[in-house]
């Protein structure tokens, strides 16, 4: 256990204090726009004495990212920059965060402390299915397997025959992947003539996508192993951010690196404990995009008992119940229905009508986007219409980064209520 | 020397089709010729009738995507070869059919007409016109 695993709530809150008024010099100094945000409110970062007076700051989310992109956020010059990655914003631009050396040694360290917290150790064989790249899902397993001193595979997302062949041959012990691709594996197993029960695997690190209790009892035994849910973000750091112990009754937030608060999405007053609300994190340690109040959008309810499972003191937030946008995650990946949007409006130059629905197949979500054909586009020969139809899956795809389907359906097909279409239709029984 | 057409985007669902004759029938339109081509998801209905104006106001009115368009309407003879010779005309003219369906004229037992759509529109009608085909008048196919 790390040391600010169990610290007493008074040490706890006297090193987040601390942190937070150095992290708050560090951005009104070097980030033009929380700068602004004191002097708008006549504030410095002296005024911020206790972790309360944090609540007088406007939060910070997507948006402001967006208006600031790429580099405005960022906190310290170009030099000491080690590392760039970027998720879905939320129309066109990406979200870009960056890191510093000490940014990367706290990802290591929180990640390595993650793993550590679900009973990883040194002696594991850790088999790195979160894809790598510009999702930190990847790297950031990555760098807490190295510190944690395990041994990691880096095999990216995909390639389920040889995941699973090399899983066999290896011995892998420690699986890390979205918690659906973790199903779709052993099904595949099952199919390829072997039993996933008798793997060497003892303990997935599942996460980037929400799931819940029924979904890990599944998991749990189609695989003989323990199923735990990891938490986290670019914005915040990428995973690393909370996950649980053996437990399995909430998600540890490593509260000494992230301070969580959970607010009424409508009036941005705190909840209490056991409340369900926003999650909303401020950095404390992070040195090149550090952010205050980060709106996370995601639904939660937090508690700061002790954990009887596990000792650790750190605040403990429930899994994801829900968003306060209309953000969806496919197959880990973050997806807007406004970025489908801007395509369609780039193809066509008015909006048509169209709705996007979500399926789960066996493991796997598949995303459909259903456009009304109207006559600017209607082509009367099949192949005017399969290449159109192919042109909007092409973009929507590039912008996405996941395979989706295009269905051209006659007008007036997609339900609308009020006047207004429903644009997102989820079928998936999470 | 070119004729309406009216295209009408349909789903593959059951009873689509069955829907706009109806509405056609309701409104006394009467179909002279028509053709289907499809997808596994999508398909598209191209329709002679005898007042294609009013078909597509109707048809829009439904809440259909429609689209008009100019086709040749082509007289041949009913017979073994007769459609090959049209054919051979496109082809040493490199000209390429987009689609193209037939209908049986009522007048002469001894005749089909065959509409087509080709790219070269102009060039198309030049052709067969040099070759002595008879190409019909958008009235004489709406009334065949």
């Amino acid at each position: 256990m790390h040391k600010n695993d169990n610290l007493s709530p008074d040490a706890l809150r006297a090193l987040q204090t601390e942190r937070l008024q150095k992290v708050t010099r560090h951005v009104y100094e070097n980030v033009r726009y929380y700068g602004s945000v004191f002097d708008k409110l006549g504030m410095t970062p002296e005024d911020m004495k206790s972790l309360e007076d944090l609540r007088a700051l406007p939060l910070t989310d997507k948006e402001t990212l967006r208006l600031h992109y790429p580099f405005g956020m960022f906190a310290v010059p170009m030099a000491e920059i080690k590392e760039i990655h970027a998720s879905s914003g939320t129309t066109g631009k990406p979200t870009v965060v960056a890191y510093t050396e000490s940014d990367l040694r706290v990802w290591s360290e929180v990640m390595a402390r993650s793993i550590a917290c679900t009973g990883g150790t040194r002696d594991d064989i850790i088999q790195n299915a979160y894809g790598y790249g510009l999702f930190t899902g990847g790297l950031g397993v990555h760098y807490g397997a190295l510190e944690l001193g395990a041994a990691v595979v880096p095999m990216s997302s995909g390639g389920t025959q040889r995941q699973l062949q090399l899983m066999q041959d290896f011995g892998t012990t420690i699986l890390t992947c979205t918690p659906s691709y973790s199903v779709y594996m052993a099904e595949q197993a099952r199919s390829a003539g072997m039993d996933p029960r008798h793997s060497t695997l003892r303990i997935g690190i599942l996460g980037a996508e929400p799931w819940s209790e029924g979904m890990r009892r599944e998991i749990e035994s189609a695989w003989d192993i323990k199923a735990y849910d990891i938490y986290g973000l670019s914005e915040i750091i990428g995973p690393g951010v909370a996950v649980e112990c053996p437990g399995q009754d909430g998600l540890h937030v490593w509260a000494d690196h992230f301070l969580p608060e959970v607010i009424d999405p409508d009036t941005h007053e705190p909840v209490p404990d056991g409340s369900d609300g926003m999650l909303v994190i401020t950095t404390l340690t992070k040195r090149a995009t550090p952010f205050l109040r980060y709106a996370t959008k995601d639904i939660v309810s937090l508690t700061h008992a002790p954990c009887p499972a596990c000792g650790r003191t750190s605040p403990r937030i429930s899994r994801i119940k829900g968003r306060t946008d209309d953000m969806l995650i496919i197959r880990g990946i973050n997806v807007f229905p406004s970025q489908i949007e801007t395509v369609l409006m780039g193809i066509e130059e008015t909006l048509p009508h169209y709705q996007i629905i979500v399926t789960r197949e066996g493991a796997l979500d598949e995303i459909e986007v259903q456009v009304e054909v109207n006559e600017k586009v209607f082509s009367d020969e099949i192949r005017g219409l399969e290449a159109l139809e192919k042109r909007i899956r092409r973009e929507i795809e590039s912008v996405l980064s996941i395979a989706v389907r295009v269905k051209l359906v006659e007008p007036k097909t997609i339900t609308r209520s009020e006047g207004k279409a429903r644009r997102v239709i989820d079928n998936r029984k999470i | 020397m070119f004729v309406k057409q009216i295209s009408v985007f349909m789903e593959n669902r059951a009873g689509r089709l069955e829907e706009i004759t109806g509405i056609l029938a309701e409104n006394q339109i009467n179909i002279r010729a028509l053709a289907l081509a499809d997808t596994s998801d999508f398909g598209i209905l191209r329709l002679i009738v005898d007042s294609p104006d009013r078909a597509a106001a109707i048809l829009r009115k439904a809440e259909f995507t429609v689209r008009e368009n100019e086709v040749i309407a082509t007289e041949i003879e009913d017979r073994p070869g007769g459609l090959h010779d049209i054919l051979t005309l496109f082809s040493k003219a490199g000209i390429s059919i987009e689609y193209m369906y037939a209908f049986l004229e009522r007048k002469h037992d001894d005749r089909a007409v065959m509409i087509i759509r080709v790219e070269a529109a102009a060039k198309a009608v030049k052709i067969l016109q040099d070759a002595g085909k008879h190409l019909l008048t958008a009235a004489e196919t709406y009334t065949l």
